[in-house]
């Protein structure tokens, strides 16, 4: 029996007992369109990941922090105390238990020697008040967190020059509506109160020109502020404050060449590490998102798999049935010289045949459902984040996923092939 | 021909072990030359179709031997021994183990298939074999639509279609009443007796015994002289 012969017979074989063959392709098809949906989810999210890394990290900035001693474990008791000798920027002296993460003038200094950066500045974290609009009303203001590593993803104006000399924004375009702009291009230029109270509580305000307007991005949450207008609102809060303690910062920034080979990156981080300090760069920080959502996905396609799995029990309970109701065909057909190998090939066939139209139809399936599901969440949910389709469907790994259904299809049926090519034609020809 | 198609020597074979065991076969020897009609008659349990079996190679004897047109069927590796039972032998059994889905045609070139034929040259010798045995216009019909004379006739077809040298028949018309009986009957004889084609038929009918060349009379194991069995039979 040549090998489409037996291609043929087993599609055939397939369709004897419709019902039966249909109950195993939708275990299969479960356990396929599982694993499509949730490996397009992770194509589709780190695929975002990736393209946010491209368009928005700045690909020069490493963050800089004082690494932090190991947690105590448990039962290992108190630490010493230490005196603090510095006091975090932005945070009261009475909180700054953790003195020894934060970064004091020396630290900066140390890091500015560090072969390889250039401008180490310490990143200033500014908590304002409230901003405001002509007569519109006072709003929350969130400034973003260390906004030197990422460029803004801009709806409308300009980006931030490290060099401005001038009070100005960045807003989001969230904003827009609540401080009364009619679109984007309309805040451009204008002019916007911060509200600042200093450290006995009374409110400052400060004016800042709208430079820009930024879409929503993972790395972009809140306002961006020029480093003028962050020196001249840091200056603003601690304005009162007792002298007690010098300032210290939880993060700096410094630049390298943005011609560095990773290498070179590796060997300014890892001097760096050697000093006390934890450096990373965009890429870094990305990758822990990555490293996250690789897990989560990792766990969602396990749970595929052992649907795969119990699918693949189906297959043998099925194949078994079919050896045991086709006893005398398997006889006849050795009687008549059929091998045991060729027994064996048909029947494993019929298993890979049924993997097959489990996995198409589960993976077809997935890509209509998953495509709109997506459209739909990219219109509703996650209007915001510009650009995210949440699940993606890369041709190579639909392929992957069919040929690795199949596979599991063939390893189940193995073993019922294995229990009809075993069969001894007599027994096989005298069974009722 | 110097020796003769089949031969056993001094077969033993028996199944089960212990206070089970059951010598089916306890010392036969025969044999049968190219275009001989030998029947094998025994009633049930007699051994006949476990003398058959050996014969055809569908089962080892547990001592003594076998040969196949000369060659101790010992020395054959099991890949010879599936292209002899394909090509040189037919097999016609009391069941017509058709399969009940495929066509009439599909079932005759089950042989030719499973030796790998092309389709178009085994279609053509299929069908060849049906217009011999008067079914060429039931080919397309599903096999579970024919009548038992037809179904038989379906599997002597499937029997005759690699051309074999020597057709093996178990109880041939044990399922068939006394005139469909006796129709396949005149195909497998007139076959002998056209084509040269070599008939082991194993029956407890004597009445189809006796139209065969040869009788060998089975009982226990054993092969007896026919007035012994007459006797036991009555």
């Amino acid at each position: 029996m040549n090998i489409i012969d037996i291609l043929r017979a087993a599609i055939g074989n397939t369709f004897r007992s419709k019902l039966r063959t249909a109950l195993t392709i939708v275990a299969i098809f479960i356990g396929a369109s599982t694993l499509t949906l949730t490996s397009a989810i992770g194509t589709g999210v780190s695929g975002y990941l990736d393209v946010q890394l491209a368009s928005v990290g700045a690909p020069d900035v490493l963050s800089i922090a004082k690494t932090a001693p190991a947690a105590a474990g448990l039962g290992d008791g108190p630490a010493p105390w230490e005196e603090a000798t510095v006091t975090a920027n932005g945070a009261a002296a009475t909180e700054t238990a953790g003195s020894t993460a934060v970064l004091s003038p020396d630290d900066l200094h140390a890091i500015g020697e560090t072969g390889g950066l250039t401008a180490v500045n310490p990143v200033v974290s500014v908590s304002p008040a409230y901003i405001g609009y002509e007569q519109r009303g006072k709003h929350e203001i969130v400034v973003g967190a260390n906004s030197e590593m990422t460029r803004a993803d801009l709806a409308a104006g300009s980006q931030l020059s490290v060099d401005d000399a001038d009070h100005s924004i960045l807003l989001p375009a969230s904003y827009l509506q609540n401080l009364g702009f009619r679109s984007a291009k309309s805040a451009i230029g204008e002019t916007v109160v911060i509200g600042a109270t200093d450290y006995t509580g009374t409110m400052h305000e400060v004016t800042a020109t709208v430079r820009g307007v930024q879409n929503l991005t993972l790395l972009g949450v809140g306002v961006r502020l020029s480093r003028a207008l962050t020196e001249t609102l840091a200056e603003v809060q601690s304005t009162g404050q007792p002298a007690t303690a010098g300032t210290g910062y939880f993060l700096a920034t410094a630049r390298f060449d943005p011609q560095s080979t990773p290498e070179q990156v590796d060997a300014i981080q890892a001097d760096l590490a050697e000093q006390g300090y934890t450096a990373q760069t965009v890429a870094d920080q990305i990758g822990v998102f990555q490293t996250i959502l690789a897990g989560i996905i990792g766990v969602l396609n396990a749970f595929a798999l052992i649907a795969l799995i119990a699918a693949g029990v189906g297959i043998v309970n099925t194949l078994l049935m079919s050896v045991q109701e086709r006893t005398r065909e398997i006889g006849l057909m050795k009687a008549m010289g059929m091998s045991g190998r060729r027994i064996f090939t048909l029947f494993s066939m019929e298993a890979i045949v049924i993997g097959f139209l489990g996995s198409i139809l589960g993976a077809f399936a997935a890509i209509v459902t998953g495509t709109i599901g997506s459209a739909v969440l990219a219109e509703t949910f996650l209007a915001d984040l510009q650009g995210l389709q949440v699940m993606q469907f890369a041709p190579l790994s639909v392929t992957a996923i069919i040929l690795l259904v199949m596979f599991i299809a063939f390893l189940a049926g193995t073993l019922p092939a294995r229990r009809a090519s075993r069969q001894n034609p007599i027994d096989a020809l005298r069974y009722e | 021909m110097t020796s003769p198609l089949l031969e056993a020597r001094d077969i033993h074979k028996s199944y089960g072990r212990g206070s089970t065991r059951f010598d089916a076969l306890s010392g036969v020897s025969l044999a049968i030359d190219a275009g001989d009609s030998v029947a094998i008659v025994g009633k049930s349990g007699s051994g006949k179709s476990t003398l058959m079996h050996l014969l055809a190679l569908l089962d080892a004897p547990d001592s003594g031997s076998l040969f196949v047109g000369g060659a101790d069927a010992r020395g054959l590796s099991a890949r010879q021994i599936g292209r002899i039972r394909n090509a040189d032998f037919g097999f016609v059994f009391q069941q017509f183990f058709l399969t009940p889905n495929a066509t009439v045609l599909d079932n005759v070139i089950l042989p030719l298939t499973i030796a790998g034929m092309a389709p178009r040259e085994r279609k053509a010798r299929g069908m060849a074999v049906l217009e011999q045995l008067e079914l060429a216009d039931k080919a397309k019909n599903k096999a579970t639509d024919l009548s038992g004379g037809q179904k038989q006739r379906v599997v002597i077809a499937r029997a005759l279609v690699s051309n074999p040298k020597v057709l093996f028949a178990d109880e041939p018309t044990g399922n068939l009443d006394t005139t469909t009986g006796r129709l396949v009957e005149d195909i497998l004889f007139s076959l002998n007796r056209d084509h040269g084609i070599t008939l082991v038929i194993v029956t407890h009918d004597t009445d189809l015994a006796a139209r065969c060349d040869r009788q060998i009379f089975v009982r226990d194991g054993r092969q007896v002289h026919a007035p012994e069995l007459a006797g036991a039979a009555a």
